[in-house]
C-alpha cells in the first residue's frame, strides 16, 4: 500500500507515493536522484547518509521517508547554490580533508550541525562532533583542520569556487603539527 | 610558472570539487533506464551440503525476474580466477556454489527483481535445505588435519607451500642468545566506506559488456571477466568510476561482478548489485591471518646473526586472485631494515571454512614488519640494550643491498631517519618521563618501528607470475591542452592533482592545461591498475617516459619550424629554442597547432603529437623510516591511550606533500587501528562474531591521537622521478609501534606479547591477574618450543 | 539495508493512538524516533505487520517541565533535548550528563527518551540514570492510566512490563534536589553502547553518604542496582579507601552480559571500577 508523502527538499517541492518502508536515504536517491548522499553501512554506524531535517542533522538510513512529512530537508546537493561553496566544503578542499571523497558529504553535512551549536569547537569538541561519521582514508586528521578551517572562515563572504590554479597550501603546517 | 615549480608543491586536489559538492558519480549513483536489481542468497553456514533449492515462492514476489542457481550457471560460466604461485593446484570457485558451501557468505543463488526491495524480499523466500558438516576453523588443526578437509583433494588442507632464504642451521647453532615468539596476525575486513557496487549492462546486436564496477584493476578485471564468462576481451568495456576507497579489497574479480554480468546477458537490461556492509563482512575478501613462529639468533652484543620464520596463512575457502600471493610479499621482506646473513621464511598456506583473504592494505609487509619490529624490540629487551640501538647496530647501511631472501634494497638512509624520529619525540625525556610515572604507579610505554617496505609493484624480473609495468598515453591537443590517460586507477591518492603537477612541470604550461583520465578500460592504455603503492612509482615513470617520447617530436617539429638540427634545439620554460639563440623560439602550444595543422610538414613529419610508453621498472622501491609512540594504560579498565605519534617517512622525492601526508595520516589509522581496535572473529561454527560495524570496530575521530610528521629525502633510482609509495608506509609500520608500546608499558607484568587487537580486557587481565594465558594473550611459551624443537639448544 | 513490508498508521492525537493500539498492539510496533525500532528493521532482525508511527505527537509529547519537586519528560522528547535543556542542566544534571554520551550526535538529534526506554535495550544509557533517579513512567491505554515504577519497569533482554495496548507518554522524576550525581560509562567503541556504565544519585549528609542509588548499564540483562552495594556506601566519606572497601565484591554474583568487548568477569570487575568513578565524580559535581 503506497502512502503519499510531501518533502521539502533543498527548497523544492517533491510529493511521490511511496512504500512506507522506503527509507529517506533511499528516497532521496533512488526516487529523486540526489546521488550526493551515501550509504556506507546498515547499522547506523558510518554516517555517510547525513543530512539535515529541520535543522537536525539525521542518517538518512534511519527514517522511513513517510515519517518526515512535510519536513525541510537539507541534502549535499543544497549546501550551497550551484557554482559555490559553503566554508565547510572550502575548508575540506583547504585542508586535504578528504581522498576517496565517499564519507564527506555526509561528514561536511554533520560539520554543519557541530558549527551551528558550536562556532569555534576544539579538537576535542570537533572529534566528539563527527563521532557518527566513518572515515577509512584520513585518519580525520585533515578533516579536523577542515572543520577549524571552516569555523575561522565561516564568516567570510567570498566562497566562489576559484577557478584556474588552485590556491596552495603551506606545506611545513600540513606536515609538521605541534 | 618556472619549470618543477609544481613538483614537490602541495597543491590542493582538482578532484575535491565534485566530491565536496554531492556531484561525483560512485557506481550506485548510475541506474540507466530498465535498470534491475541482484540480491544474492547466501548461506548462513561456514559448511554445508545443498541437499536441494527451492525457488517456487520467491518466484511468487512481484516484479522478479530471474533467480540463477550454482548448478545451471556452471554450464555456461567459469569459475573464478586467481593466480597460481608456482603452480599449486586451483580448486574450483564457482560464482554460485553447487553440492556444497565452504564458508559464512556464499553465494548460493542470486534473485533480480525490478527494484532493490522486491530483491530482497524475494532473496527471503528461496528455501534452501543444506546438510551442516563441521566447520574447518583453526588453522593449525586443518593443516593437521585434525578437523577434516575443506577441499576433499586437497590433503591436510594445504594450499601451497612457500619458501624463501638460505640455511640458518649453523646461526642458530652458533648464536649465543636466541629468541623466539607465536605472533598473530589477525584476521581484518578491509572496509572501505563505500561498498563494493557492480552495474553490468549488455548490448544485444554488438553482444558488448560494459560493467562499471568499484574497482582498483580495471584492466586485469576485462581481461579475467573475459576468461570466465567466454566473452572476447575486445568486446568488454570495464569502468571504475569514483570509487570510495579500496585498501586492496577491490583488487580482485568477484563472483558478483560475473553473477551481475551474466544475468545482464540472459535478461537483456542493466543489472546492478549493491552489497550492504553486514553483506560485505562476509562477501569481500578479509586481510592478514597469520600465524608467525619465529625466531632470532644474535651474539650477546646485539648483532643479529640468523632468522628464521614458519608462517601459517590462512587462506580461507577458496583462493581469491592473490590469497596465496600475500605471503611471497611477506616472506621477502621478512628480514627488515637489519643485515643479516641467514633468513629462512617458510609460508604454510592453508584452507578453512572462512571468507578468503586476499591483499589489504600492505598485503604481507604488515605480517612481515609486526614480526621483526616486535622480535628485534625482544631481542634487546633479553639483551639489556636500548632497542633503539639494537636497531641501530644492525641496520642495513650500504645500498643496494642484496638481502638473503633475493630482493636487492634500493637505496636507504635508516639512521638518519631514525636519529630525526628520536629528536622530535624527545626519546631521552620520555624514557625519562616513563620512570618517573612508573614510580606514581603510571603504565606508560614507548614503542618504535624502524620499518622499511617493499612496494612498487613491480618490476617483471621481481614478480613470480607475470610482468609488472605501468602504462600512459599523453595527447598533446591542438590547442595546446593536454589529455593524459594513464593505467592506474586511484581511488582517493590524488593523481588526477599529482600527475597534472608532473605534466605541467614538464611541458611548461599550466596546470589547467592537463587533465589525467584513468579507470576505463575503452580510452586508456593496458595498465595494473592501483595497488601496492605503485601509482606513482610506476605509473609515474610511464608517464615520463611518454613526457620524453612528446619532447623528442616536439623537438623535430620545433626544429622544422625554426630551421635548425633538431639536436640543437633545447627546451625550457615552455619554449623550444635554438641553442644559444634563445630569440629563435617556439612555445610548447605552437608545436602543439603545428604538429596538426602545417602543411609544409607533411612529408617530413607525421601529423600528431601523442605518446604511449610502457615503463617496467628494474627493481621495487624501498620506502622506509622511523615511527615511536607513547602510549598509557589505564590501570583500572586497560583502556590504552596514545600519548605522542611520531612518524618520520621516507618516500624519496614528494610530488605533492599534502597527498603523501594524507596517505601517512590513513596509513597510520589503520595500522593502528589493527593494534588496538580491529579483528574478524569467528566461532568455531564457522559463524562471524563481528559480523556488522556494531561489533567490528572502525576507529571513530575519538579515538585516535593528533600525528606529527616529518621526513628525511632519500630518492630511489628505480624511477625516473625517483619516488618511493607512501600508500601502505603507515599501516605497515604503526600496528608494531603501538604493540611494542604497550608491551613496554606493561613490563612490570613481566609479559613478552599480548595478541591483537589490544582489547582493554586483555591488558586489564595482564595488570589485574598477571596472566597472558587465555582469553588471546599471548601463547605460552611451550607451544613456542614445542614448534622449534630444541634444534637451538 | 531493506525493512520488510508493514501496514503504515499516523495517528494525529493521543486517542486515536490508543485506540489503535487497542486494536493493532499485538502485531504492532510504535515508531517515535526510529532509532531503536529502525535498525533492527533493516537487518530484518524486527519484522512487525504494522507500524504505528506516533510522528503527530511530537508537539504534546515533547517537553522537560518541572511541577510540584518532580520534573516531567515527554516521551517523545530526544536525547539532544535532554541533553542541551537548561532546566534539566540545573534541576538534574546527571540526565543532560548522559544523553551527551548516547551514540553519536546524529543519534541523539533523533532517538528519544521514551523509545529508549520501552526499546529496552540493557547497553543503553537512560534506562540506568533513570533507574537511579527513581523514575515512574506514565503508561496510558484505552482503559486508562497507571503509573509504573522504574524498579518493576524491565523484565529482561528487550523485554517490559509495557502491555501490548500501552504507550509510554511520560517520564516523572522526583528532583534530585541536594543530590549529587553523575553517569560515568566505558563505552564499546565500535556501536557506542556502554559496555558497563554506572548511574549515581548520591545524598551527602555532614560529609557522609547519606542515601544512594547506583544503576548500572551494560552489565546484565536490564538495567540493575545492587541493594549490597548501597547499604555498604551509606556513612562512607566517599574517600578512595571507603570507596575501595564498599564497591568490592558486589557485583561478584551478577549474571552479567558478554561479547567480544568484555567478558562477565571483566563486566563485574569494571562495574566496581565505574561505581567508584561515577560516585567520586558525582561527589566533586555539583
Amino acid at each position: 500500500m503506497k502512502r503519499t508523502v510531501k518533502l521539502t527538499i533543498n527548497g523544492t517541492v517533491y510529493e511521490r507515493d511511496i512504500e512506507p518502508r522506503t527509507l529517506l536515504v533511499h528516497f532521496l536517491r533512488d526516487e529523486l536522484g540526489l546521488t550526493g548522499t551515501h550509504i556506507g553501512c546498515d547499522t547506523s554506524q558510518c554516517g555517510a547518509c547525513t543530512v539535515s531535517v529541520n535543522g537536525q542533522s539525521l542518517k538518512s538510513c534511519t527514517a522511513f521517508a513517510v515519517q518526515l512529512g512535510g519536513a525541510d530537508v537539507m541534502t549535499i546537493e543544497g549546501l550551497a547554490p550551484e557554482g559555490e561553496l559553503d566554508p565547510i566544503q572550502m575548508g575540506f578542499w583547504e585542508q586535504h580533508g578528504l581522498q576517496c571523497g565517499y564519507c564527506t558529504p555526509g561528514m561536511i553535512m554533520q560539520t554543519r550541525q557541530l558549527l551551528d551549536r558550536n562556532p569555534n569547537p576544539s579538537e576535542a569538541e570537533i572529534r566528539r562532533g563527527i563521532e557518527g561519521n566513518l572515515c577509512r582514508c584520513t585518519g580525520y586528521q585533515n578533516i579536523i583542520k577542515a572543520v577549524q578551517w571552516a569555523a575561522q572562515h565561516a564568516k567570510q563572504a567570498d566562497t566562489a569556487i576559484p577557478t584556474a590554479n588552485a590556491p596552495e597550501v603551506d606545506a611545513s603546517e600540513l606536515v609538521k603539527m605541534p | 610558472m618556472a619549470p618543477n615549480a609544481m613538483i614537490g608543491s602541495p597543491i590542493k586536489r582538482r578532484e575535491d570539487p565534485r566530491l565536496i559538492t554531492g556531484h561525483a558519480t560512485y557506481t550506485d549513483d548510475m541506474t540507466p533506464a530498465g535498470t534491475v536489481y541482484l540480491h544474492m542468497v547466501r548461506s548462513p553456514h561456514g559448511h554445508a551440503n545443498i541437499k536441494s533449492i527451492n525457488v517456487d515462492a520467491a518466484h511468487k514476489i512481484p516484479g522478479v525476474l530471474a533467480i540463477f542457481t550454482g548448478d545451471e550457471m556452471k554450464k555456461e560460466v567459469g569459475p573464478l580466477a586467481a593466480v597460481s604461485v608456482g603452480g599449486h593446484p586451483i580448486p574450483d570457485h564457482f560464482s554460485i556454489a553447487s553440492g556444497k558451501v565452504r564458508c559464512l557468505g556464499e553465494i548460493v543463488a542470486a534473485v533480480v527483481a525490478d527494484s532493490r526491495y522486491h530483491a530482497r524480499d524475494a532473496a527471503e523466500l528461496v528455501e534452501v535445505d543444506y546438510e551442516p558438516l563441521p566447520a574447518i576453523i583453526d588453522m593449525e588443526k586443518a593443516y593437521k588435519g585434525e578437523s577434516g578437509l575443506v577441499h576433499d583433494s586437497i590433503p591436510n588442507n594445504l594450499a601451497a607451500t612457500l619458501e624463501f632464504g638460505n640455511d640458518v642451521t649453523d646461526a642458530f647453532k652458533n648464536a649465543e642468545i636466541v629468541v623466539e615468539q607465536r605472533y598473530v596476525n589477525q584476521r581484518m575486513a578491509p572496509n572501505p566506506i563505500e561498498n563494493r557496487v557492480v552495474l553490468a549492462q549488455f548490448r544485444t546486436g554488438d553482444e558488448s559488456l560494459l560493467i562499471t564496477t568499484s574497482t582498483q584493476i580495471p584492466h586485469i578485471l576485462r581481461t579475467l571477466l573475459s576468461g570466465v564468462l567466454s566473452i572476447p576481451e575486445h568486446l568488454i568495456r570495464v569502468v571504475a568510476p569514483e570509487v570510495g576507497g579500496g585498501f586492496g579489497c577491490k583488487l580482485n574479480i568477484y563472483a558478483e561482478e560475473v553473477i551481475a554480468c551474466y544475468a545482464a546477458k540472459k535478461l537483456g537490461k542493466p543489472v546492478k548489485w549493491t552489497e550492504t556492509r553486514s553483506e560485505g563482512m562476509v562477501a569481500t575478501i578479509h586481510g592478514r591471518d597469520q600465524i608467525d613462529y619465529i625466531r632470532i639468533a644474535a651474539t650477546k652484543d646485539g648483532m643479529i646473526t640468523g632468522l628464521d620464520i614458519t608462517a601459517y596463512c590462512n587462506m580461507g575457502a577458496y583462493l581469491q586472485l592473490l590469497s596465496s600471493s600475500i605471503p611471497v610479499l611477506c616472506g621477502v621482506i621478512c628480514n627488515g631494515a637489519y643485515a643479516m646473513p641467514a633468513v629462512h621464511f617458510k609460508a604454510l598456506c592453508i584452507y578453512t571454512n572462512t571468507t578468503p583473504t586476499d591483499a589489504y592494505r600492505g598485503a604481507g609487509r604488515p605480517e612481515a614488519t609486526y614480526m621483526i619490529e616486535r622480535l628485534v624490540t625482544l631481542l634487546a629487551h633479553r639483551l639489556g640494550m636500548d632497542p633503539m640501538e639494537l636497531r641501530r647496530k644492525n641496520f642495513i647501511k650500504d645500498f643496494p643491498y642484496a638481502s638473503p631472501l633475493g630482493l636487492m634494497f634500493d637505496s636507504g638512509n635508516y639512521a638518519t631517519a631514525m636519529d630525526k624520529a628520536m629528536e622530535i619525540f624527545g626519546y631521552d625525556e620520555m624514557r625519562k618521563m616513563q620512570a618517573d610515572a612508573l614510580k606514581e604507579g603510571r603504565y606508560i610505554g614507548i614503542g618504535q618501528s624502524t620499518y622499511v617496505e617493499v612496494c612498487g609493484l613491480g618490476p617483471g624480473q621481481g614478480m613470480t607470475t607475470a610482468r609488472g609495468y605501468e602504462c600512459a598515453t599523453i595527447r598533446a591537443e591542438l590547442t595546446g591542452k593536454v589529455t593524459v590517460f594513464t593505467g592506474i586507477s586511484p581511488h582517493g591518492q590524488g593523481q588526477e592533482t599529482s600527475f597534472a603537477q608532473i605534466v605541467a612541470d614538464n611541458f611548461g604550461i599550466p596546470m589547467e592545461d592537463v587533465i589525467i583520465k584513468h579507470g576505463d578500460t575503452e580510452n586508456t592504455p593496458y595498465g595494473m591498475g592501483t595497488y601496492g603503492s605503485r601509482g606513482t612509482a610506476v605509473g609515474g615513470g610511464a608517464l615520463m617516459l611518454a613526457v620524453d617520447s612528446i619532447k623528442e617530436k616536439a623537438k623535430k617539429i620545433a626544429a622544422f619550424q625554426l630551421e635548425a638540427n633538431a639536436e640543437d634545439i633545447v627546451f625550457e620554460d615552455g619554449k623550444f629554442s635554438v641553442s644559444g639563440t634563445p630569440s629563435r623560439s617556439i612555445t610548447f602550444q605552437e608545436v602543439c597547432l603545428k604538429a596538426y595543422v602545417d602543411p609544409k610538414m607533411a612529408p617530413v613529419i607525421e601529423p600528431g603529437l601523442e605518446a604511449t610508453r610502457y615503463f617496467e621498472p628494474g627493481n621495487f622501491v624501498f620506502p622506509f623510516g622511523t615511527h615511536l609512540c607513547a602510549t598509557e594504560i589505564d590501570a583500572d579498565t586497560g583502556d590504552v591511550k596514545i600519548l605522542k605519534y611520531i612518524a618520520v617517512d621516507d618516500c624519496g622525492n614528494q610530488i605533492n606533500p599534502m597527498l603523501v601526508a594524507g596517505q601517512v595520516h590513513g596509513g597510520l589509522t589503520q595500522g593502528i587501528a589493527q593494534a588496538l581496535f580491529e579483528e574478524v572473529v569467528y566461532d568455531e561454527n564457522g559463524q562471524l562474531i563481528s559480523g556488522t560495524l556494531m561489533d567490528y570496530t572502525v576507529p571513530t575521530a575519538s579515538e585516535l591521537p593528533f600525528y606529527t610528521l616529518d621526513h628525511t629525502t632519500t630518492p630511489s633510482p628505480s624511477n625516473p622521478l625517483g619516488v618511493k609509495g607512501i600508500g601502505e608506509a603507515g599501516t605497515i609500520a604503526s600496528t608494531p609501534c603501538v604493540v611494542n608500546a604497550v608491551v613496554d608499558a606493561l613490563r612490570p607484568f613481566n609479559i613478552d606479547d599480548i595478541q591483537m587487537p589490544l582489547r582493554p580486557e586483555k591488558l586489564w587481565k595482564i595488570i589485574h591477574q598477571g596472566t597472558q594465558n587465555g582469553n588471546g594473550h599471548g601463547a605460552a611459551q611451550s607451544v613456542v618450543q614445542q614448534h622449534f624443537g630444541d634444534d637451538n639448544k | 539495508m531493506i525493512p520488510s513490508a508493514f501496514d503504515y498508521y499516523t495517528p494525529a492525537s493521543l486517542d486515536e493512538a490508543l485506540q489503535l493500539l487497542a486494536e493493532h498492539g499485538d502485531d504492532a510496533k510504535v515508531l517515535a524516533g526510529g532509532h531503536s525500532l529502525i535498525p533492527a528493521m533493516r537487518l530484518r532482525l524486527a519484522q512487525p505487520e504494522k507500524i504505528i508511527d506516533i510522528s503527530g505527537l511530537r508537539q504534546s509529547l515533547s517537553y522537560i517541565k518541572e511541577e510540584n519537586g518532580v520534573i516531567k519528560i515527554g516521551a517523545m522528547t530526544t536525547h539532544y533535548q535532554i541533553e542541551s535543556s537548561d532546566l534539566l542542566k540545573s534541576k538534574a544534571p546527571i540526565l543532560p550528563e548522559a544523553a551527551g554520551v548516547i551514540g553519536d550526535v546524529q543519534v541523539r538529534n533523533w532517538g528519544t527518551v521514551g523509545g529508549s526506554l520501552v526499546h529496552a535495550d540493557p547497553s543503553s544509557d537512560l534506562p540506568a540514570v533513570a533507574m537511579a533517579l527513581g523514575a515512574e513512567l506514565v503508561l496510558q491505554s484505552t482503559r486508562g492510566e497507571r503509573v509504573e515504577k522504574i524498579d518493576n519497569f524491565f523484565t529482561g533482554i528487550l523485554e517490559t512490563s509495557i502491555e501490548p495496548d500501552e504507550l509510554l507518554t511520560e517520564i516523572r522524576i522526583p528532583t534530585p534536589t541536594g543530590k549529587k550525581t553523575s553517569y560515568q560509562k566505558l563505552a564499546n567503541k565500535a556501536s557506542h553502547y556502554s559496555v558497563v556504565g554506572a548511574a549515581a544519585v548520591v545524598g551527602m549528609d555532614g560529609g557522609k553518604i547519606s542515601d544512594v542509588k547506583v544503576a548500572f548499564s551494560g552489565l546484565a540483562e536490564m538495567p540493575m542496582r545492587f541493594e549490597s552495594l548501597e547499604k555498604a556506601l551509606i556513612g562512607q566519606a566517599g574517600d578512595d579507601a571507603s570507596l575501595n572497601t564498599a564497591c568490592a565484591g558486589f557485583a561478584s554474583g551478577v549474571d552479567a552480559l558478554e561479547d567480544l568487548h568484555g567478558s562477565q568477569e571483566y563486566r563485574r570487575a569494571m562495574a566496581e571500577v565505574y561505581a567508584k568513578r561515577a560516585i567520586k565524580a558525582a561527589i566533586s559535581n555539583n
